[in-house]
């Protein structure tokens, strides 16, 4: 499946949710069920410093691919990570960098993408664009 | 106290967020403002408005003379001695800037500079840096674990070294009261002077600086429904007397040659720049509406509010509240057992329940108690009791949700 694709199933998923609690109660869901990112990352060094919950990210290159795990203290934070993993983990860094991720506005949740959120979202997508970009980089010189 | 009449007062607090009734209780960031507030700033641009002092003509003359009307109230409402002891500011950070700024020539190595450890970012790092500059030590009064502050501890902190002691008079986070007159009567004997961050103090306390005997009071005016960038440091005479210039141009100048420049008198001294003369006249109207609702009518009514919220939370699964002191005013802190406070105030807000969550600018206090933030409920005037059942019922629904 296509990046556009999955972000169209993600669409669909949410469409089903009559109200915001549904909505939530849902993303709690995928929040909990986040496979978790290895302990051995969940250091300074991949922490994605938002104002108040805190998100570590791991990606890693494979085959071509990229891989992403991700945990977070809040657990909203976490499930709209696994959202954004649900959506491009396992693509190249090529396809990551022309996803437009404009399925978390159609969903409703492009409050939590503002920066002034505060959550680290924005800084995590912003983040996986560099880590893209910089697998891609380092494709091209080998 | 009539809340609905209050309420009438406040257009902004009718209205539904995510389709609900907006629950808001954010009044320690910043209050709504009153009509009374809005109108006295719409009529001072609509018939009043011209450049304050040395101007010749008409308006600039009414200007001028409602701008240092509204020194004298503020002076009067905490009890200054003199009008010219009200230096307008933006607000209680850059009160306590300038004050750093122009302390820092009576600041020598070795000096100290006390502290307390529920202390706002914004009495905390203006000192911390000063101190660096100036190779003195800050020192912190440490917080007990129910929120309070330890005056004997704080006795045998201050030490001949110690050149100042800036405290909180209400904190922001725990809602502690502290026993302020108490504190500059203890510093006094050891000759050190006083400024308290009276941020959430204006709004929740009496304030009557010559009571208190304090040299400093910096507060917001946007904390007691009042605008945004309007705020006051209040110094005694003899200090702000004694203490250079802190920013220069306008007002300020008495005489400027291209050799020298002298100084202005008191307050101007320290109003360099066109002055905020709206946010002025919006702070008098302010503490005027204040005065004539009753101090003690508020206090007593944010009292039972708090006093009810705290009984409705402590009813939660997992529940702790961070800040027990005895003396406590219109702040409610709390974290729930295994819950994020951003998850749940994210889910409140779904909820039309405005609160705060985070460090509140206080993440040495967090450090201290171990946690990532707070949830913080934070009451004023306008809230009701109906809210508080709102509120408490959104926190079961969003916690039942989390778990």
């Amino acid at each position: 499946m296509t990046i556009a694709e999955k972000e169209q199933e993600v669409i669909a998923d949410f469409s089903l949710f009559e109200n915001w609690m549904d909505k939530y109660a849902y993303l709690i869901e995928l929040g909990k069920e986040l496979p978790l990112i290895d302990e051995k990352y969940k250091t300074n060094q991949y922490l994605i410093s938002g104002c108040q919950s805190r998100v570590w990210l791991h990606a890693e290159l494979k085959e071509g691919k990229i891989f992403l795990t991700a945990d977070s203290d809040a657990v909203i934070t976490k499930g709209i990570a696994s959202l954004l993993i649900s959506v491009l983990s396992g693509h190249t860094p090529a396809e990551i960098l022309e996803a437009k991720l404009d399925f978390l506005e159609q969903i409703g949740l492009k409050e939590h993408l503002s920066p002034t959120r505060a959550n680290g979202l924005s800084s995590m997508v912003k983040q996986i664009m560099l880590y893209a970009r910089a697998f891609q980089i380092k494709s091209k010189q080998e | 106290m009539d809340i609905e009449r209050i309420r009438k007062d406040f257009p902004i607090l009718d209205q539904q967020v995510n389709g609900k009734p907006l629950v808001y209780f954010d009044n320690a960031a910043t209050t709504q403002k009153p009509l009374a507030v809005v109108q006295r700033i719409s009529d001072y641009y609509l018939k009043e408005n011209s450049n304050v002092h040395r101007g010749v003509h008409h308006l600039s003359q009414v200007a001028t003379e409602v701008y240092e009307n509204a020194r004298s109230y503020v002076a009067k409402y905490i009890h200054a001695e003199e009008s010219k002891e009200i230096i307008f500011t933006r607000g209680t950070t850059e009160s306590i800037n300038l004050l750093a700024n122009v302390l820092s020539p009576w600041i020598q190595a070795g000096d100290e500079i006390v502290i307390s450890g529920m202390e706002h970012h914004s009495n905390l790092v203006p000192w911390q840096q000063l101190c660096e500059k100036s190779k003195a030590r800050l020192r912190v009064l440490p917080v007990d674990l129910d929120g309070t502050l330890d005056l004997n501890f704080l006795e045998k902190m201050l030490t001949p070294q110690v050149k100042l002691l800036a405290i909180t008079h209400i904190s922001n986070v725990l809602g502690t009261v502290n026993p302020v007159k108490e504190i500059v009567k203890l510093a006094h004997e050891k000759g050190v002077p006083v400024l308290l961050d009276g941020a959430q103090g204006i709004a929740h306390a009496k304030v009557d600086v010559q009571d208190l005997g304090v040299d400093f009071y910096a507060f917001s005016g946007h904390k007691i429904y009042a605008p945004m960038g309007i705020g006051v440091l209040y110094g005694r005479f003899t200090w702000l007397r004694r203490l250079p210039p802190y920013q220069f141009g306008g007002e300020m100048i008495d005489q400027v040659t291209f050799e020298k420049t002298t100084f202005n008198e008191l307050p101007y001294k320290y109003e360099a720049g066109t002055p905020n003369v709206s946010g002025a006249l919006g702070l008098e109207a302010a503490l005027r509406y204040v005065q004539q609702t009753g101090l003690d009518n508020i206090f007593k009514h944010e009292d039972r509010l708090l006093k009810y919220a705290t009984e409705k939370l402590e009813t939660v699964d997992g529940i702790r509240i961070v800040g027990h002191a005895k003396e406590k005013a219109a702040v409610l802190s709390f974290l729930i057992n295994g819950i994020h406070p951003f998850d749940l105030g994210t889910l409140l807000d779904q909820m039309g329940v405005a609160v705060r969550t985070g460090h509140h600018c206080a993440q040495p206090l967090m450090d201290f108690y171990g946690i990532p933030g707070t949830v913080r409920a934070s009451f004023g005037m306008y809230n009701t009791l109906e809210e508080v059942d709102i509120f408490a019922d959104a926190v079961k629904k969003a916690v039942a949700m989390l778990r």
